[in-house]
């Protein structure tokens, strides 16, 4: 009986206190702005959703309606607080840090890129409509431009170039034809539209100019098209798709192109025609990079430089900020404060702009330090091969020895001065005193920005691109790589910078192994701070 | 007598202390001379750190010049190159300051505060995956966004093709990718400083009857204030001075941030236009040195922070 009664209070006093766990019974206002906040997202996402499922855009449309539905539900529903504080951050995240890594690995893998951009559809529709030339022996013809509306028509004269002076029409989407033209051969008429005179032309140029009034009646998949109004001309596409054999054939030879699984039609010579389309091409990007000489040797000299530029980087200014460190380290050394805010300049200048400063006082004809420095040398230093390694190494110093230190001289002044007391008593030269207790305490707790100051420098696309550009080109190389170029400059020409056109596929594939490298030196500098142990 | 010996050997005390202090606080010329050596390097060093900056202030004052004609510093100082900075329609200067100012000023916001709320969650709330979410956090930051710049590039033109208002071109979708990188960026960080907001609080306000939300707007927030303005500012800078994602990402020289626009100059007659661009170029950074000298504590602090403790 009595314990019965307890439970039944327990249960009550639970139920009570039950906004001490679960949130909180919401405020009228707080209700109030999370269905207003729901609605408008409700409406833009039913929004964008019809957008992209008019497009055609299926899959996308109903990822983008499942995600909505659940964030509305998350929302709506009591508990789940974690998810509601991060939905918001999650959902960036989601799409523009996790899906583009995802999203680069699997470009890695096919041969995405200039000439393979969209499906074979695309690529198959680019080909009729793009290659065009005018067909062999087809008549010169008279045209007159004629308008309903908004709908252009040709009116032809003599389309068969027989002597026969009769009159055919046709529009975009009617086919050239002689039976909707009344009236005789010196004034033509077609019901329902007006012809345009001179000025009517030019206030419909543009619309004229993308009019191809189709006539395969007259020549295998021909049109009419005109370029003044005045005169219009047969016009046959270079390429013609025929889908049962899967295969292209090129008119004005009769050669066949069949499809070479690899995003291209090829014919059995080997001769490509473009565009292809987007394939998958399994490891062979990878492969490329590794075996073709023409990649393989610039990538491997690339390679080698990144890792120097960015280890002599990280050596060259943690010892440049250690000795400075050192020297500041000492409180009777009067306006340190002055020589410490001049030394922090270069850290806090924006280093885009610190990049552009130096080059032009590189610059070989007109810079400072050729001018004046070296009293009117020519040395090129952003042209020559090793010249610019080094100029992109002094400057790197001056951009990084702020840092190191700024870091050093914070870990040193932690050191325990008792530490340094005792061991004065115990004897301790400087030099030991340097070598056997600081460096080692130091170390312990710089490490850790070591790596991830050469993590940074790996990927210093910044400083390589506004300096050098990674120029001087290297003309051995097959690939547009120059003697400065470290990887991450390298994945970005090979994108969007190329001779050759662009490869998406490859440049993709150097950023995956980047990341492998990047990601295995961080996670190594990680354990080493013990960050991930401390996680609780 | 006993009185005596005290008074005099507290005299002696002082004495021997006074000998002491001037020891310690030797005059500015035995200092000097002590230090001689330290002081030369010093300045040699402070030269070499100011020196590229004093160079592009001079430029930037060489008025009508050239940059053969500004190798002689503070020959003429006159401010006709920041008036032309400014009436060059092909290079739109002053866009491109608003334009860095709207980009880096949502990003900024919108990250603090979507890391804000994700922080809060992570510290003040118990739930499954808690701790592998925070892991993940910390291997997302592994991979810096920009390694994936092609299929950054490939998804926002894919998206502009159907919404054309945050596809390439558009500052929204730089904004976008930028958000996307805040999770990663900030999180941990904040994790660490609402940890030393102490839980009690929290405590007596659910008593009161508060909500949760009620706790984080009302309280966390403006507990962490000053530190959410840091971060933010910080972040600020960050962005600001991105090149790569935005040269991607922006098109149009009118929509253009600094970084980006900026390197037209350098792209193009870079000897005849060197003044403009120095005086472009000061500009931009003055805000940024200002922000960083401002914030420098809080910066050496962050960057120490987590090393000493390691």
């Amino acid at each position: 009986m009595t314990g019965q009664k307890t439970e039944a209070s327990v249960a009550k006093r639970v139920k009570a206190n039950r906004h001490l766990t679960d949130g909180g019974t919401p405020s009228l206002v707080g209700v109030i702005i999370k269905i207003l906040l729901l609605s408008l997202m409700a409406a833009a996402m039913l929004f964008a959703v019809m957008i992209l499922l008019a497009n055609g855009d299926i899959a996308v449309g109903v990822l983008a309606t499942v995600v909505t539905a659940l964030v509305i539900l998350i929302y709506l529903k009591r508990g789940l607080l974690p998810l509601k504080y991060m939905i918001p951050g999650l959902i960036f995240m989601m799409i523009f840090q996790v899906y583009v890594a995802l999203y680069s690995g699997f470009i890695a893998f096919t041969n995405y890129g200039g000439g393979h951009i969209g499906s074979k559809e695309d690529a198959i529709a680019v080909m009729s409509q793009t290659g065009q030339e005018r067909v062999p022996d087809s008549p010169e013809m008279e045209i007159r431009v004629l308008q309903n509306g908004d709908e252009l028509g040709l009116l032809v004269l003599a389309p068969n170039g027989d002597g026969d002076r009769s009159w055919a029409f046709g529009t975009a989407d009617q086919e050239l034809t002689f039976d909707r033209v009344a009236g005789d051969a010196a004034s033509p008429v077609v019901p329902g539209f007006e012809e345009l005179n001179f000025q009517g032309i030019l206030g419909v140029q543009n619309e004229l100019f993308d009019l191809r009034v189709p006539a395969q009646s007259f020549y295998p998949s021909a049109f009419v098209i005109t370029k003044d109004g005045s005169y219009g001309y047969f016009y046959q596409p270079t390429l013609a798709y025929d889908p049962q054999a899967d295969s292209v054939l090129r008119i004005t030879d009769g050669k066949e192109f069949f499809d070479n699984g690899e995003g291209n039609f090829q014919a059995s010579d080997g001769e490509v025609v473009y565009p292809g389309w987007r394939e998958m091409v399994g490891f062979d990007n990878f492969t490329k990079a590794f075996t073709e000489e023409r990649i393989r040797g610039p990538f491997l000299g690339v390679t080698i430089w990144t890792f120097a530029f960015a280890i002599i980087t990280v050596l060259v200014t943690f010892g440049m900020g250690l000795g400075l460190a050192l020297l500041f380290n000492d409180k009777t050394f009067r306006g340190r404060k002055v020589y410490r805010v001049a030394m922090i300049l270069p850290y806090a200048f924006p280093a885009f702009l610190s990049a552009m400063i130096w080059r032009s006082m590189f610059n070989e004809k007109y810079g400072f330090i050729n001018q004046v420095l070296l009293d009117g040398a020519s040395i090129p230093w952003l042209t020559d091969e090793w010249l610019a390694k080094l100029a992109i190494l002094l400057v790197n110093f001056w951009l990084g020895f702020p840092y190191m230190f700024l870091i050093t001289l914070g870990a040193l002044q932690a050191i325990p001065e008792e530490l340094m007391e005792s061991a004065k008593i115990d004897g301790a030269t400087p030099m030991q005193q340097l070598r056997l207790i600081k460096l080692p305490l130091l170390l312990v707790s710089v490490a850790p920005l070591l790596i991830t100051s050469f993590a940074f420098n790996f990927n210093n696309f910044t400083l390589i691109f506004l300096l050098t550009g990674g120029g001087p080109k290297n003309i051995d190389a097959g690939l547009n790589a120059g003697h400065t170029d470290i990887l991450i400059t390298l994945v970005y020409k090979l994108a969007f910078n190329s001779g050759e056109g662009s490869d998406f596929g490859l440049a993709s594939a150097f950023s995956i192994l980047i990341f492998f490298v990047v990601g295995s030196i961080s996670y190594l500098g990680f354990r080493r701070s013990r960050t991930l142990e401390d996680l609780n | 007598m006993d009185v005596e010996v005290t008074a005099k050997s507290r005299k002696e005390h002082k004495k021997a202390l006074a000998s002491l202090n001037d020891a310690r606080r030797p005059s500015l010329a035995l200092q000097l001379k002590k230090h001689a050596w330290k002081h030369l390097i010093a300045i040699a060093v402070g030269v070499y750190a100011v020196f590229p900056i004093l160079y592009i202030i001079s430029g930037s004052l060489n008025e009508g010049g050239t940059m053969t004609g500004s190798n002689a510093l503070f020959s003429k100082v006159a401010f006709g190159n920041y008036v032309d900075l400014f009436n060059n329609p092909y290079k739109p200067f002053a866009n491109w300051f608003v334009n860095t100012i709207f980009v880096s000023g949502v990003s900024a916001i919108g990250s603090v505060f979507l890391s804000a709320l994700a922080a809060y969650a992570f510290s003040r709330m118990r739930f499954a995956g808690r701790r592998a979410g925070l892991l993940t956090l910390i291997l997302v930051q592994m991979f810096p966004q920009l390694l994936a710049l092609v299929a950054i590039y490939a998804l926002l033109s894919e998206i502009g093709q159907v919404f054309p208002f945050i596809g390439i071109g558009t500052h929204l979708g730089l904004i976008m990718v930028y958000l996307g990188g805040a999770l990663g960026a900030n999180t941990y960080l904040m994790y660490g400083f609402f940890n030393t907001i102490p839980k009690e609080l929290d405590e007596a306000a659910k008593i009161d009857g508060a909500t949760h939300t009620q706790i984080f707007y009302g309280m966390i927030l403006r507990l962490a204030a000053p530190i959410l303005a840091v971060i933010g500012l910080l972040s600020f800078i960050g962005t600001s001075s991105d090149f790569l994602l935005a040269n991607l990402i922006l098109v149009k020289p009118e929509d253009k941030t600094l970084a980006v626009g900026l390197y037209s100059y350098v792209a193009d007659q870079f000897n005849q236009e060197w003044t403009i661009f120095a005086a472009g170029a000061v500009l931009a950074a003055t805000p940024i040195v200002a922000l960083f000298l401002y914030l420098q504590r809080y910066i050496v602090s962050g960057l120490i922070g987590g090393a000493v403790k390691g």
